[in-house]
């Protein structure tokens, strides 16, 4: 099984040379620290910065440069700074090659959840909604079960949808699932996990066909 | 050279009164219009609507105008980390509409482009677009969403001259320039008001014909909210 860690390294493989990408708060702020280094790829935050760098070394933090997670960060040669419309128009103009997010339910259509929960927690879709609603390549990053041990890969997500039918890959804790028109197909297992305990996780169709490969890093 | 200069924040914020729709830039503290917020809060007037990317924190930004009970109505795309914010939403004391931040920010940019509305596939298929008008182009659905309609625009910017061009600075940038002209006036703050003519007419991101009132801010926090750090002797 894999830590949040674990999730993030092996996404980082789905990131190609080439790539402009936007990363989601939480595991996918992450996947930045796994990219191979032989590759060039240009990292895009919402809030207005392409080409964003490590976080700053103490003492040299700046308030007016930081990501969509309010972190402080740096900014790369190459880097641009612009305002909030030209960055959707990077975002709905699916100039962003890869956009991985985190969810707390997806359904076997691709629907995602992850901006509420009724009554409890309201912070709000910031700019999940466009991004999920325009990227071509969406992977979501997340445990296989939320806290309560349920499954998060469902039939119908039970939450307000944050995009409809828009999630292309999963890379959860346990597996390394695609999403296709008849369901979720199990590509890869986490290591140490077995193909029945993926499918004791998982509430939504699971697609098993031949021998299933565990995750290389 | 029209002059938008004006003297103290008193008379920048002239007009302003209960009930008013304001936008107010930023992207959680960072580019937010501090000396507007500070002036706002000593008028202790009410009953405003604000659209803004966030809420602020329990004690900064507009955090400041929610503690004092002077916001009835917020317009967002998130609203974490605000527990005032939490308490008064649950409790039914605030007003909450949460929209897509891409949708936030074209809304703004509409209304300063004269753009009643437009279409956006964010948020189809969600509660989002609910009640709202739906379009097929080349087979995908969109949302028809409206320009804003405000009464000042409170904006901060890094340097700026009496004409009202205006600079801004890293992602302090955000929502500041497309809330420039997309409110019946505009009152930019900066950080450094620099002599008329120093600005490099090709370096300027918002021209001051969207600006109706400036002004040299006396106080800058800039707050850090996520203060996050990598140690010298890592590589990475």
């Amino acid at each position: 099984m894999l830590d949040k860690t674990g999730i993030a390294q092996r996404i980082a493989k789905e990131v190609k040379d080439g790539y402009y990408v936007n990363l989601g708060i939480g595991i996918p702020t992450l996947v930045a620290n796994y990219v191979r280094n032989d590759i060039e790829v240009e990292f895009q935050s919402e809030n207005g910065v392409l080409g964003m760098g490590p976080f700053p070394f103490e003492g040299e933090e700046d308030a007016d440069v930081i990501n969509a997670g309010k972190q402080t960060i740096t900014t790369l040669p190459g880097a641009s700074f612009f305002d909030s419309a030209l960055s959707f128009s990077m975002i709905r103009g699916q100039h962003v090659d890869l956009t991985i997010l985190g969810a707390m339910e997806v359904a076997e259509n691709g629907d995602i959840a992850n901006w509420k929960i009724p009554g409890k927690m309201v912070k709000g879709m910031g700019g999940a909604m466009d991004l999920v609603a325009s990227a071509e390549n969406i992977i979501v990053a997340m445990m296989h079960t939320n806290r309560a041990g349920e499954s998060k890969l469902l039939k119908r997500c039970s939450l307000p949808l944050t995009g409809v039918a828009c999630v292309k890959k999963i890379v959860t804790n346990l597996a390394v699932i695609e999403v296709t028109s008849k369901g979720f197909k199990l590509l890869e297992r986490a290591p140490g996990v077995s193909v029945d305990d993926i499918k004791n996780a998982t509430e939504g169709t699971l697609l098993i066909e031949g021998d299933i490969p565990e995750m290389a890093f | 050279m029209i002059n938008k200069k004006v003297a103290n924040i008193t008379e920048a914020l002239e007009g302003v009164s209960d009930g008013m729709t304001f936008m107010l830039g930023g992207f959680g503290l960072s580019g937010i219009p501090e000396n507007a917020i500070a002036e706002l809060v000593k008028r202790g007037i009410s009953g405003l609507t604000c659209i803004s990317n966030n809420a602020g924190v329990d004690d900064f930004g507009l955090g400041l105008l929610l503690q004092k009970r002077q916001i009835k109505k917020m317009i967002s795309s998130y609203v974490g980390e605000n527990e005032e914010f939490e308490r008064q939403m649950l409790s039914g004391e605030l007003e909450v509409e949460l929209i897509p931040q891409g949708t936030l920010a074209e809304r703004c940019r509409a209304a300063q482009a004269g753009i009643p509305a437009f279409y956006t596939p964010a948020g189809y298929g969600t509660e989002v677009a609910e009640e709202k008008e739906t379009r097929e182009f080349n087979g995908k659905m969109y949302v028809l969403e409206h320009a804003f309609k405000a009464d000042f625009a409170f904006v901060k910017a890094w340097k700026g001259d009496e004409a009202g061009n205006l600079i801004f600075k890293g992602t302090a940038r955000n929502f500041n320039p497309v809330m420039c002209g997309a409110a019946k006036i505009t009152v930019a703050e900066v950080e450094e008001m620099v002599p008329l003519g120093q600005l490099d007419p090709n370096q300027i991101h918002i021209p001051g014909i969207f600006v109706q009132r400036i002004i040299q801010g006396t106080h800058y926090e800039k707050r850090i909210e996520q203060r996050t750090v990598r140690q010298r002797s890592s590589e990475n």
